[in-house]
């Protein structure tokens, strides 16, 4: 690449700020950045660094005037795109730059048909109407990898998959062939699977039509995959960039070099054979019934969790893994007899199936949970105090405020969490401080078998790995009992003793982690390990699309 | 301390903010009434919508002025000191011979017979502002009933009273400031009991209807399946009554008094708040700290008041100002059609229709007009106010 050549975006000093005066917030702190033609340039970071808020400000989406930028440009083949007008703008949205946004659930209007919502773009620029247009958006479909496109034309978003879905924002995005692809995390709610097919169809089209890309992820797997260059964000600003090579070989920066040490150390419990059963499942099943017609008779069942036997041994952890959709977060709840089931459960060795809430609520002490969202878990109304001793107030009734207080204290103290910060309310911490305060709540019960559902997911790479050690720790130190659930095969790996394949709601492989992960047996799990290992395709009939 | 030792000895500090440099924070002051940090955000939102805040301020002035009407137009002294001793006419019932009078009766300190007695005894009294009360009659009216505002008469109008009670012209009268009804009762007087009166009862209906709406709708949102199949559709049922044919069939039967109109139209009303509050629940109850709370075994009525509530009650904040209003309406409209209070009772829906019936009389349509429009336009203004102070996504510059 020569030195003169002009790069196709160049983004100079640019600063984004939120609100004004004394509330005035800098979400980007003066980030200066090239990207090249036909290049992939990856923008990495923990969540609110400012990669989404760079990515939005090339394309002027902001909330402005609330957001605002105190400094910089965003030069566009040599053109300024910050102070030029809404209406000149909208010629380079969706025809120039276009974007692809992480969430492939709501991206897409539920009230418009595939070929409408593709058909718009065309429509907008470049007046393409009837059957030309329906030639491009086959062509387009075509080219994104969906099957059968004539007949997904017709079809609504909620009659796709989310990979599916995913196809359909790109095949968007490639509508008017930009020269710069901005994409937003675009494989972050995707399946394993799913996500690798995802990273392959960029790069496939990026290879043939030669557009730029601007990737912006937190998974430093998927930039050594895809990308050539990166930028690290930290706090708004950008703390290293390069090469990628350069970049993971030899980090200059503390931040870069702590972000590619985050990986989780994989130290699991050992198998625990003769340990005794904590948790039996015999032929586990939670079958949704599909009525249908007036008299809402069943025509058939939706089965989340169909005919699973488990046993979980003291001192063990369980993990759970397979594809969204494949049932491992029912079979947490049916365990915990959240929902309804059929089968046979027993905890300690005794049978929980035909218990009312009443019944169930004495053993509700010795099993808890973790959810996978820590935003969605904690009543954002009640102070810490209040969320960790509510546990203890139902189970403990005649315990005193102060020793309620005193165990709330212990609790919180052995999560790792300032014990002084108890007064406070949960959208005061962080992500990775509300997980703990999650598992505190679980704990102070002192129970004996903790279900973790996927609870690493909605963290950053480096929570991911603090957290991670901080349930290893748990588990060691208080003799616990997991069920980890989760898609994430690394976290897994790193604190399964013993792994459950799951798809459809049935088990398609289990045994001894370590056994598992050297060699698996069935074509799906080799699937599902190659394509979070390696970010690796697998053969369309084995996995989800 | 034991357990602050144990989280130094984990040695992992977490990630950010709560905790300062220092890895200690000072705990913050709980105090009781202490508002939490987004109701603090909420009530600075409230005050920057000035329209919004005034009418607040204008509005509890009203209401609170209003609850001492007593105090302010009554025919009753408020205070009486006579020969060593102290009355409280306002409030005790004395008969008129405590103050040297012939009849066992209570005493009718409008009676010149009377206040003659007791300005000979060299008795203070201590007047209200306005010495008619809501169902006073002004005996001496210039002209017949209704009677324009005392400043509008013509000498030749009053001539007749000014003569009989020896005084030198209109002026000289006791003032009607808004004339008088079509009974000749005093129509500021009217007006101050009547505006507390709807008030007062719009209240006491948005609470009473709020609560067992908030009730009906968290019991249906929570728990789904088919009571919440069953409940919607009674209500669907319910709805589709034509509640003011109805009201008036009962208000035919039943002699309205407060109370009864209270109880007929809350048989009507609570729905209002149901779906709002049903929504909130449904959406609730999947999310994950109610499933963490059940979890933990937690109870169903528990959930639902803790956790599940406050989420519900930012709907119904926003809805109450206007469902207040509404109340106010409802009640002014039962009245103006005459199915409302007991005839007598000082009403806004009253004024009007004596306005309507006596055209003549502008003062008395205008005066109910302009107090209940004043009324409800500042109820508009807070309900307006309450709901942006709740919307999250507004931005206030």
């Amino acid at each position: 690449m020569s030195a003169d050549e002009q790069p196709l975006l160049s983004v100079r000093d640019l600063s984004v700020a939120f609100g004004s005066g004394s509330r005035e917030v800098l979400a980007v702190d003066r980030i200066s950045f090239d990207i090249r033609k036909g290049e992939t340039l990856a923008l990495v970071g923990e969540s609110g660094s400012g990669k989404s808020v760079t990515a939005l400000s090339i394309m002027k989406l902001l909330p402005y005037p609330a957001a605002h930028h105190p400094s910089g440009s965003v030069l566009f083949k040599g053109q300024d795109l910050l102070p030029m007008p809404e209406r000149d703008i909208r010629h380079v949205r969706g025809n120039d730059i276009t974007i692809i946004f992480q969430e492939p659930m709501t991206s897409l209007n539920p009230l418009h048909t595939i070929e409408k919502q593709v058909g718009e773009i065309l429509l907008l620029h470049r007046g393409l109407t009837g059957e030309k247009a329906r030639q491009r958006i086959i062509d387009l479909l075509t080219q994104v990898g969906i099957p059968d496109p004539e007949t997904r034309l017709q079809s609504y978003p909620h009659q796709l998959s989310g990979g599916q879905r995913q196809r359909v924002m790109i095949a968007m995005a490639l509508a008017n062939e930009p020269d710069l692809l901005i994409a937003d995390e675009p494989t972050t709610a995707l399946d394993v699977t799913v996500q690798a097919q995802i990273l392959a169809l960029l790069g496939d089209i990026q290879k043939r039509l030669g557009m730029a890309i601007l990737f912006i992820t937190h998974d430093l797997g998927i930039v050594r995959k895809l990308a050539n260059r990166v930028c690290v964000m930290s706090k708004g600003r950008i703390v290293e960039q390069g090469e990628v090579e350069r970049v993971f070989t030899a980090p200059e920066h503390p931040y870069t070099k702590a972000l590619l040490a985050a990986e989780p150390k994989p130290d699991p419990a050992p198998p625990m054979p003769d340990a005794p059963v904590v948790v039996q499942t015999d032929d586990l099943k939670v079958w949704f019934p599909i009525r249908r017609g007036v008299m809402r008779k069943v025509v058939g069942h939706i089965k989340a969790v169909d005919g699973i036997s488990i046993d979980i041994r003291k001192g063990e952890t369980l993990g759970v893994v397979g594809e969204s959709g494949s049932g491992k977060t029912t079979l947490g709840l049916a365990i915990l007899r959240l929902i309804s089931s059929a089968g046979p459960v027993a905890f300690m060795g005794q049978p929980l199936q035909g218990l009312n809430f009443k019944a169930m609520r004495p053993h509700r002490r010795n099993m808890q949970i973790v959810f996978q969202d820590p935003y969605g878990s904690l009543s954002p109304r009640l102070s810490i105090t209040d969320i960790v001793g509510e546990g203890l107030e139902v189970h403990h009734p005649s315990m005193s405020a102060a020793e309620r207080e005193q165990r709330v204290i212990e609790a919180l103290a052995d999560v790792g969490l300032d014990p002084q910060t108890r007064f406070r309310y949960p959208h005061e911490f962080s992500g990775g401080q509300r997980q703990r305060i999650a598992v505190a709540r679980a704990i102070v019960l002192e129970p004996t078998f903790i279900v973790l559902d996927e609870p690493t997911s909605a963290l950053d790479m480096l929570i991911q790995a603090q957290i991670v050690d901080l349930l290893r720790d748990l588990q060691k130190r208080r003799d616990l009992t997991y069920m980890f659930i989760s898609h994430d095969l690394r976290v897994v790996a790193a604190l399964a003793s013993r792994l459950v394949v799951m798809r459809n709601g049935k088990v398609i492989e289990q045994g001894a982690a370590a056994d598992l992960f050297r060699s698996p047996k069935s074509d799906y799990t080799r699937a599902l390990f190659a394509a979070a290992f390696k970010l690796e395709t697998a053969p369309l009939d084995v996995v989800a699309q | 301390m034991d357990a602050l030792a144990k989280a130094a000895q984990n040695g992992r500090q977490p990630e950010t903010q709560a905790i300062g440099p220092g890895g200690l924070v000072v705990p913050p002051e709980r105090r009781l009434l202490a508002l939490s940090p987004l109701n603090k955000r909420r009530w600075q939102n409230f005050k920057a919508n000035r329209r919004g805040y005034w009418s607040l301020w204008l509005f509890m002035v009203l209401f609170v002025v209003s609850l001492f009407a007593e105090l302010i137009a009554n025919d009753k002294p408020f205070f009486i000191y006579m020969q060593g001793k102290a009355y409280f006419p306002a409030v005790v019932s004395y008969p008129e011979t405590a103050f040297g009078g012939d009849f066992e009766t209570a005493a009718d300190y409008r009676d010149p017979f009377l206040q003659k007695l007791i300005a000979e005894k060299n008795g203070i009294v201590l007047w209200p502002p306005i010495r008619y009360s809501y169902d006073t009659h002004n005996l001496d009216l210039p002209t017949p009933a209704p009677s324009p505002p005392t400043w509008m008469l013509t000498e030749q109008q009053c001539k007749a009273v000014v003569e009989r009670k020896g005084l030198s012209g209109c002026r000289d009268l006791e003032y009607n400031w808004l004339g008088t009804d079509d009974q000749g009762r005093d129509v500021v007087a009217r007006l101050i009991y009547g505006f507390r009166i709807s008030v007062l009862f719009g209240l006491i209906l948005t609470i009473v209807s709020s609560v067992v709406g908030v009730a009906a709708g968290a019991v249906q949102g929570y728990f789904g399946g088919w009571t919440d199949l069953l409940f919607q559709r009674f209500i669907e049922i319910w709805t589709a009554i034509p509640s003011l044919y109805l009201l008036l069939i009962i208000s035919s039967v039943l002699v309205p008094g407060f109370f009864v109109l209270l109880g007929i139209l809350l048989l009507f009303s609570w729905v209002a708040l149901v779906g709002l509050v049903r929504a909130e629940f449904l959406r609730g109850r999947n999310f994950e700290y109610i499933q963490a709370a059940r979890a933990l075994g937690v109870s169903n009525a528990k959930i639902m008041f803790r956790h599940l509530l406050p989420n519900a009650m930012v709907a119904t904040m926003t809805f109450l100002p206007f469902i207040l209003s509404s109340s106010v309406m409802t009640l002014t409209s039962l009245d103006f059609l005459g199915f409302g209070l007991p005839p007598g009772s000082p009403s806004l829906g009253e004024m009007l229709s004596q306005g309507k019936a006596n055209v003549q009389a502008p003062w008395l349509g205008l005066s109910g007009f302009i107090t209940l429009a004043v009324m409800l336009s500042l109820l508009i203004f807070i309900g307006e106010a309450v709901r942006d102070a709740f919307d999250p996504r507004k931005t206030f510059r």
